[in-house]
């Protein structure tokens, strides 16, 4: 019979290892769902892996990664702040839509007037957005004790009715003969969030993310707020006798995940998707909960997990064109990679023993 | 704008069909969380059961056969909660959402070839003379089969969890498990089969939708109606019967707003399509002061060591 015990100290080194072994996990489970499908499973995961970073045409894949990256990275730099804490804001995806749909719309507000403060004008209101769409919950949740969980996840489908509605009505190009969608904000060169160093991917969206990274660890290892916001998940009652007010950290995390978020969206928007239409979110918000468990809540392990999260979409772009392997076989991928993840962690809280015949 | 045209006879024999999926997967739910478990995953079961009912009444022709396999569905997938959360003892929270995250997943990966398929009719209970009652008729007694299996296991748990031995035992698992524990009664065991359970509604729920009520297969139909599930069970207080009403006054919203956009009300149907979830939102503000009737040991990891 094997009994699990507890670790009196969570494991440091299966803490830095479950994520290594969930990844390998996926991989030869996803290997045998491919194979299931009829495809090669070695050249499937091969496809995903490798051939964005290193293949033939990996000089076009590889800034992708930052293009893809970046907004997983910064919206799971929000998220993992409130999950650290025990606030669940799953909403991300909505914050995310509000973000792009504030961020065009002040840009759009603007057309065809060419200044230089269109752009910094139109990342305010997509923080803002974002922010605003995320202080429900949290206003609620402080104010009233609503759950939430539910609130931020309702306000996704909100969101996402509300982008249909700003796409076919409000936003609507007036030259886009009916079509619809917003103007394209790549041709409008005040509001574009062009490429900083051209065919490199890298735009000011990556920039924040890279920041936002930095911003977390230093918030999280030097600052008061981040050492409130680990005690209140460690412990939440010595944190309640430390001080800690719990609505000032409601307050704080769900803003500023919802803020990121919008940000993320604002920054896709106005770069490389360039128009506000009713396809506009592909479900990054979801995904960015998966690199935030990934990345183990730490920012730097997100923004490796938010790479390696990134490899899997372009990766799954690539085997989809190559070998005919269906998109959703790439979304079962990652939901796998969560699971295995929250399964090896229990390795790192608790120690796998051999019971000695003894009564239970 | 036509208002004339919504026939309330019709409009309540609608809401019954729109409320019967919440209701199926908010009981199972229910019974989930009286045993202290919080299962989040209730959205991507509810999608897996829609696909395999689907896809099973499609391949045998039977929609009888595809309800079972739903159930069979979500309740496998399910089985993954338990293994994370029972076995593995993973955040409950985090379990969830992953189950979701991969039933949607899952679930579009073998609909790929239901698409645009028309499953077998189910066919609606005639029942003479009490179905042919004028407006009582249509509205009660003119369904489908499994819209009487959802109101006869809002039935059969109300009973179960208030007079049987096993309700108790159910209810002081999710009371307080250590104290269920000390009495020698398997927690652990308790909890995976409420999980179960709770799959196997979910899945119910699901093929409902995609069966009877749609019915036809496309991605992600069940469009929220798993979270509006675990909305409704904080609505009715774990009470079974206070679920039933629930389901019904959320489908209601749902088909008013549904005859609304089709009477070609002034309001864009994007703001219409978003009411039931403003509604749900509303609804947990109000209830939420009151938390005294919530499991207490709810969401809370059991191991025996402590």
């Amino acid at each position: 019979m094997i009994v699990l015990e507890k670790r009196p100290q969570p494991s440091k080194a299966w803490s830095y290892a479950t994520p290594l072994v969930a990844v390998l996990a996926t991989m030869i489970f996803g290997g045998i769902l491919f194979a299931i499908l009829g495809k090669n499973p070695i050249q499937a995961i091969g496809t995903i892996f490798w051939e964005p970073l290193f293949g033939e045409f990996a000089f076009y894949y590889r800034p992708q990664l930052l293009v893809k990256g970046a907004p997983l990275v910064l919206i799971a730099i929000g998220l993992s702040l409130g999950f650290r804490a025990g606030i669940w804001n799953i909403g991300a995806e909505g914050q995310y839509i509000m973000g792009a749909i504030f961020g065009a719309g002040a840009g759009l507000a603007f057309y065809p007037l060419d200044a230089w403060y269109v752009f910094p004008i139109m990342v305010i209101a997509g923080a803002f957005g974002g922010w605003i769409w995320a202080m429900i919950p949290a206003f609620l949740k402080v104010r009233f004790g609503t759950n939430e969980i539910l609130v931020s996840l309702m306000l996704v489908y909100v969101a996402e009715q509300f982008l249909a509605s700003v796409s076919l009505g409000l936003l609507k190009n007036p030259e886009g003969h009916g079509f619809p969608g917003s103007r394209n904000l790549q041709s409008y060169e005040s509001a574009h969030n062009a490429e900083l160093i051209a065919g490199s991917g890298m735009h000011l969206g990556v920039v924040a993310a890279f920041v936002a990274v930095i911003f977390a660890y230093v918030l999280l290892n030097r600052h008061m707020l981040g050492f409130h916001i680990r005690l209140t998940g460690e412990a939440p009652r010595a944190a309640k006798f430390a001080g800690v007010n719990p609505a000032r950290l409601i307050l704080f995390c769900l803003g500023l995940a919802g803020a990121l978020a919008g940000l993320a969206g604002m920054f896709e928007v106005s770069g490389p998707a360039g128009v506000v239409s009713i396809d506009f979110n592909v479900g990054y918000g979801f995904t960015a909960i998966i690199v935030a468990f990934l990345g183990r809540l730490h920012p730097l392990g997100i923004l490796l997990a938010g790479g390696l999260m990134a490899l899997t979409y372009i990766g799954g772009e690539i085997a989809q064109s190559q070998l005919g392997l269906p998109a959703a076989a790439i979304q079962v991928f990652q939901g796998m990679l969560l699971f295995f993840l929250l399964a090896f962690d229990l390795l790192t809280n608790y120690r796998i023993r051999a019971a000695r015949s003894e009564v239970a | 704008m036509d208002l004339s045209a919504i026939n309330p006879v019709l409009l309540v024999a609608s809401l019954m069909v729109a409320a019967t999926p919440l209701l199926l997967a908010a009981i199972g739910e229910l019974v989930v969380e009286k045993a202290g478990v919080l299962n989040l995953g209730v959205e991507g079961m509810m999608i897996v059961g829609a696909i395999s009912g689907f896809a099973i009444s499609v391949e045998t022709g039977s929609p009888w056969l595809g309800f079972i396999a739903a159930a069979i569905g979500g309740a496998v997938l399910s089985l993954l909660f338990v293994l994370l959360t029972q076995v593995a003892l993973a955040n409950q929270v985090a379990s969830g959402l992953a189950l979701t995250l991969f039933g949607l997943g899952f679930s579009a990966l073998l609909g790929q070839s239901y698409v645009g398929i028309k499953p077998p009719s189910m066919g609606d209970i005639h029942i003479p003379l009490i179905s042919d009652i004028p407006v009582i008729g249509p509205i009660l007694f003119q369904h489908d089969p499994i819209l009487y299996v959802g109101i006869a296991l809002t039935a059969a748990v109300w009973a179960t969890l208030k007079y049987t031995r096993v309700g108790l035992i159910l209810r002081a698992v999710g009371e307080n498990h250590d104290a269920a524990h000390a009495l020698g009664y398997k927690v652990i065991k308790i909890r995976i089969m409420a999980i179960l359970f709770g799959g196997a509604c979910a899945g119910l729920g699901g093929a409902y939708i995609s069966l009877i009520r749609v019915p036809q297969w496309t991605e992600g139909m069940t469009a929220g109606v798993g979270w509006i599930a675990l909305a409704l069970v904080v609505f009715a207080s774990w009470k079974p019967w206070r679920a039933l009403l629930g389901a019904y006054l959320f489908g209601g919203i749902t088909v008013l707003q549904l005859n609304l956009q089709a009477a070609g009300v002034a309001i864009p149907v994007e703001y219409l399509a978003m009411s039931p979830y403003i509604i749900t939102i509303l609804v947990l503000v109000i209830l939420s002061a009151d938390k005294s009737s919530a499991p207490a040991s709810l969401g809370r990891t059991f191991h025996a060591s402590h």
